[in-house]
């Protein structure tokens, strides 16, 4: 493929123009959150004249930052960490329990996720809060509910590949079925784990809608914030996108410390 | 692991119970509700096929349906457009594939609902700015009027999302054999050729896959609508899961809204069947 170097030279220079493009909103938002006002609508491309950090601070304190980040790892961490480990175990029981029934199980798990959250909604928070369940525990209950099909159809799907032959071992040698699950068979299912992490990362870290039905204000997660910050500086753009940049900042970082993990997650759970 | 045994269902029942509870119960609650008067708390009297009737006189309700068929109907086409494109220019063998892989998907790491604020800051401002700079009417005023709104709720979406596509893309371009496209290169094909012949049938199911995945998103998508237009101006630029949102808990008519909900869920729902039913159709082929 020697021959194709001079055209791959044009395609190198037509995707970095992309790239460019694709990252303009974000060198717009950075640069002008720190500039002021004035400085923004005075020339919006440029650097800003001299860096304001005003904002941040206020932005900062507003957002009642430290608090919702706190939020929302807790709700983001524990959904996941629920989800991962009951939706394995189901996976593994229907994986190895080939009757119809297990069948039929496998089917309502895989049709749930076709039904749009839109469509419970409304049902859903007036159910949970007939028994006080609208906070942040009743929330991620809510997520291991509407998170569990896919990774149920992912784990089921990876059971395929580990032989029955390891239960048959560690039955012979003693263990329980949980002491089996536990020991041998989860920690061959890690890829799967680390790909239903992430994608449940990405999903109920930015979500937005169920969690401002369903939590108080004391238990807003950063998106909450983000939008009633934004809703109360409509026209300062300074301090909104100073708010916009400290937003975004957590799950970039998070990007850049798991990027390949993250893309062949998505790569896995989208092509299933 | 025997249906009767115990550990059975101890390993199924947290999920059975989750699922029940927050999707079973709610689902089947909802569709009762829409044939009584329910209020979020209880209901008095059945109304039969009230609320369905109302719905077909609801301007408001079929005009946010109709803006979002279009939406979709848009994104879908330039979306696998785009991802494809960006998916074939990071397989080609450069010094940058991982870095603009990395750029192009970053946008899908963010909530709709911050990017949807970065871009009305990019219309509204950026946008205004360079129009009043460079004498360009159609750059001024965007989101002011249905049709920018369009195009603007258009442009975030194709720009968030078409990263996701070109990994779909991505992964089915990468089970292309490197023989076939060598052995049409042996034989005379040009880069148009081999796409055309060699390339393009291998990926066709990425296609299926892409495009009833692009629908169902666009079709549900909410948070964007939410922070870049919020439904302006008048209302024009909602789409039906805002206006099932603020049925129910801005106007709060819980039957009503839900009612809607179901008829959503019933688009939703012939999306995904076709999607199975193709599926299966090309499945029996090959």
């Amino acid at each position: 493929m020697k021959q194709q170097n001079g055209k791959n030279y044009w395609v190198e220079i037509l995707g970095i123009f992309l790239a460019l493009i694709w990252l303009s909103p974000f060198y717009l938002m950075v640069v002008n959150s720190f500039k002021t006002n004035r400085d923004i609508f005075e020339d919006v491309l440029g650097l800003p004249p001299e860096a304001v950090f005003a904002n941040y601070v206020q932005a900062f304190h507003d957002l009642d930052f430290l608090n919702a980040l706190w939020n929302s790892t807790f709700i983001t961490v524990s959904s996941i960490v629920l989800i991962i480990i009951f939706s394995s175990m189901a996976g593994y029981a229907l994986a190895r329990n080939k009757s119809k029934l297990s069948g039929a199980l496998l089917l309502i798990f895989v049709s749930a996720m076709l039904i749009p959250f839109q469509a419970v909604m409304i049902t859903l928070t007036s159910f949970f809060s007939s028994f006080q369940m609208l906070n942040q525990y009743g929330l991620i209950f809510m997520y291991l509910g509407f998170g569990c099909s896919l990774a149920i159809f992912l784990y089921h799907g990876a059971m395929t590949g580990i032989s029955i032959t390891l239960d048959e071992a560690a039955t012979i040698d003693g263990a329980s079925r949980f002491q089996t699950f536990w020991y041998i068979i989860f920690p061959l299912l890690k890829p799967i784990s680390v790909t239903v992490a992430i994608l449940n990362v990405i999903w109920i870290w930015n979500d937005y809608l169920l969690p401002s039905l369903v939590l108080s204000s004391e238990e807003a997660t950063i998106p909450i914030n983000m939008y009633y910050f934004f809703g109360e500086y409509t026209r300062q753009w300074d301090l909104a996108l100073a708010g916009l940049t400290l937003a975004i900042i957590p799950i970039i970082i998070f990007y850049f410390f798991a990027q390949k993990q993250i893309i062949s997650g998505v790569t896995d759970g989208a092509v299933k | 692991m025997r249906n009767r045994s115990p550990a059975f269902w101890l390993f199924i029942a947290p999920v059975l119970v989750a699922l029940m509870l927050v999707v079973g119960v709610p689902l089947l609650m909802g569709f009762f509700y829409t044939f009584t008067d329910w209020n979020g708390l209880g209901f008095n009297q059945f109304v039969g096929f009230e609320h369905y009737s109302r719905l077909l006189g609801d301007d408001r309700f079929l005009s946010s349906l109709w803006f979002t068929i279009q939406f979709s109907f848009v994104s879908v086409i330039l979306l696998n457009i785009i991802g494809l494109g960006l998916a074939l220019i990071v397989t080609q063998k450069l010094k940058t594939s991982n870095f603009l892989r990395t750029i192009f998907f970053m946008p899908n790491l963010i909530g709709g609902l911050i990017l949807g604020f970065i871009w009305q800051f990019i219309f509204i401002n950026v946008f205004g700015q360079i129009g009043q700079f460079m004498n360009v009417d159609g750059l001024q005023g965007w989101l002011s009027t249905p049709t920018t709104g369009f195009w603007g709720l258009v442009i975030l979406t194709v720009w968030q999302l078409a990263g996701y596509i070109m990994i779909i893309y991505i992964a089915y371009l990468q089970n292309v054999p490197g023989e076939l496209i060598e052995a049409s290169q042996i034989d005379g094909a040009g880069p148009v050729q081999r796409f055309k012949n060699v390339t393009f049938p291998l990926i066709a199911p990425a296609f299926t896959v892409s495009m009833f995945l692009t629908l169902s998103v666009s079709f549900k998508i909410y948070d964007q609508n939410l922070s870049l237009t919020d439904g302006g101006p008048f209302n024009s630029t909602e789409m039906v899961a805002m206006n099932i949102v603020y049925t129910a808990f801005d106007s709060n008519e819980m039957a009503y809204g839900q009612a809607k909900a179901v008829v959503f869920l019933i688009f939703v729902s012939i999306i995904a069947i076709s999607q199975v039913y193709y599926n299966k159709k090309r499945e029996v082929e090959m």
